[in-house]
């Protein structure tokens, strides 16, 4: 081992604590009451991890680096407090890019200047273990900057959603991915300054070939990939500075966004190879057009719907990204509103990729001021289908059909569904019987005897039976 | 601290994200992601010491961007994390 210069245990353990908050303000999410106070512990710990820093190393100039703090401080704060919430997907890829650039910038500084890390000795020999975590530092930190930036592109719909398919990329991809590790292990023995440029610039060119192929429909789980690299990047570097604060950081962020992935991989029923391969939702135009034989279906009016529901006991309202889309939620909740009023048990149920990104959905409902404990999570509410009186589902489709279960053809087979089908009556909110959903499918759904097609813009519909709801009795 | 050392805790770090994270309510996972990319900014600790370190002026710049960078990250994501958490309300009765 290298000799190190010695470290303040007093400084290791201010370290240890920021992690060890930073470990409580994930723990606080376990449910929304306790989630504010661990964001404040997540605060705490990133004061207690700067003012250590800034107090045991001696400011060349302060004046530079806290203007630099505040400079971003306003940036930061004007944007989190203008942002919408439908555009919290693109919000987390521009600040995902950001931290992979961050970490890039600091593997830079600290190749150029390693004796201020004291990670090189007297002649400037930059330590092996020093070297590995430096070359894999850069690599994932450029891999998660150009990723997102173009994940960011993708779904500010600044860039086309299709997938860009590049002839031979696989072989592409490979080869830069294995060149990369080969300079890491070039790298080792030779730390001239063209291994480690180059390493960067191949690996911004790989987060960038890696994302273009990926659909729109995928990008829930490459955002949760993503998180999970800008992770990474933070412990590689926290490896190089011997900092137990961005070590356990970075295993904490790395551990989340690899299980967000798998969360929603399995809700897509995609298998996350399959996903990094990319190319889904290429041919949507060709999937399910042999289906297309005229089936009777019943149109309804805001009118019918209003009776209906007034009339249930229950009601679970299934909303989709089409309602975000249309900005229905607040005339959803009205409407759930007058019916609470009316007597009906009202409740709503989410599938995991109802939204965006993971969890997008309850934020959207929690900004219209529904009550997080009226909203359900898939299992825990499926089985509540088979004793509704009304489904009411506004802006979703896929999530719904009920060929993922029984029809062994359909693109979509196996993935979890929301058993609308089950409910006495189901209330359909739909632009037009044309088109289908991402997966290019049709719903079996549509024309049950016991489905009511209610086709309009979901936030004029929801508006026409708020109208209707309060017109009637009282 | 020795390779070793670090190693061991980022092993056991990885464990206890797995097991924290895994109880973390669905309804919050975007919240989770908001606050991870926040709490992944801690990287300012590498920006500050490159920033504050004399010697190489090109190493200085990249460390005061990193700072900027990690700055906004880190205020924005605690704030947009704040402002999504107190939406979440329960059941007025």
């Amino acid at each position: 081992m290298h000799e190190l210069a010695p470290i303040n245990p007093w400084v290791a353990l201010a370290y240890l604590v920021s992690g060890v908050f930073f470990i409580l303000a994930l723990r606080g999410l376990s449910s929304p009451a306790s989630a504010r106070r661990g964001n404040r512990f997540g605060m705490a710990g990133m004061a207690i991890a700067v003012v250590t820093t800034l107090v045991t190393h001696e400011l060349a100039n302060p004046v530079e680096v806290l203007g630099a703090i505040a400079i971003g401080a306003v940036i930061g704060i004007v944007m989190a407090r203008k942002i919408a919430m439908t555009a919290m997907p693109q919000l987390v890829a521009a600040f995902h890019s950001l931290v992979g650039l961050a970490a890039v910038a600091v593997a830079a500084a600290a190749y150029l200047n390693p004796g201020a890390f004291g990670i090189a000795d007297e002649l400037g020999q930059i330590f092996t273990v020093s070297r590995v975590e430096m070359g894999l530092g850069v690599a994932i930190g450029a891999i998660t900057f150009s990723g997102s930036v173009i994940a960011f592109l993708k779904l500010n719909g600044n860039m086309s959603g299709a997938p860009i398919m590049l002839p031979l990329r696989h072989l592409i991809n490979l080869g830069t991915l294995a060149a990369i590790l080969g300079l890491i292990g070039y790298f080792l023995t030779d730390q001239s300054g063209w291994v480690f440029w180059t390493i960067t610039g191949l690996s911004f060119l790989i987060g960038f070939l890696l994302i273009i192929p990926i659909g729109g429909a995928d990008m829930p789980v490459v955002v949760s990939m993503l998180n999970s690299y800008s992770g990474w990047a933070a412990a590689a570097m926290g490896f190089t500075l011997s900092n137990t604060a961005m070590i356990i950081t970075g295993a904490l962020v790395g551990s989340s966004g690899a299980i967000l992935s798998y969360i929603m991989c399995r809700a897509m029923n995609r298998s996350f190879i399959s996903v990094i391969a990319g190319g889904f939702g290429a041919d949507t135009s060709s999937a399910g057009g042999a289906a297309k034989e005229q089936r009777p279906w019943k149109p309804g009016s805001a009118d019918d719907a209003a009776f209906l529901m007034s009339q249930a006991d229950n009601v679970i309202i299934v909303p989709g990204y089409g309602m975000a889309v249309a900005q229905a939620q607040h005339a959803l909740r009205e409407m759930a509103d007058l019916l609470k009023k009316e007597g009906v048990n009202v409740k709503y149920a989410i599938h995991p990729v109802a939204g965006r990104m993971p969890g997008h959905m309850n934020v959207l409902l929690a900004e219209a001021n529904v009550p997080y404990d009226e909203v359900f999570e898939l299992e825990d509410i499926n089985n509540e289908f088979a004793q509704c009186d009304v489904a009411f589902v506004i802006g979703a489709n896929d999530v719904t059909n009920p060929a993922a279960k029984t029809d062994k053809t359909s693109p979509i087979y196996g993935m979890p569904v929301l058993d609308v089908e089950k409910a006495k009556t189901v209330l359909f909110v739909k632009r037009s019987m044309g088109g289908v959903g991402y997966a290019g499918v049709d719903n079996d759904v549509f024309y049950m005897d016991q489905t009511m097609m209610l086709l309009g813009d979901a936030k004029k519909m929801a508006d026409d039976i708020v109208k209707a709801l309060s017109g009637s009795g009282h | 601290m020795d390779f070793i050392a670090i190693f061991s805790i980022f092993i056991l770090a990885c464990f206890v994200g797995y097991f924290v994270v895994w109880s973390v309510t669905p309804a919050l996972h975007t919240p989770l992601m908001s606050v991870t990319n926040a709490i992944s900014s801690v990287i300012i600790v590498g920006a500050l010491i490159a920033s504050a370190a004399a010697g190489s002026p090109l190493s200085k710049w990249l460390g005061l961007a990193a700072v900027v960078m990690a700055s906004i990250n880190i205020f924005g994501g605690f704030a947009v994390t704040g402002r999504m958490l107190a939406m979440y309300k329960k059941k007025e009765r």
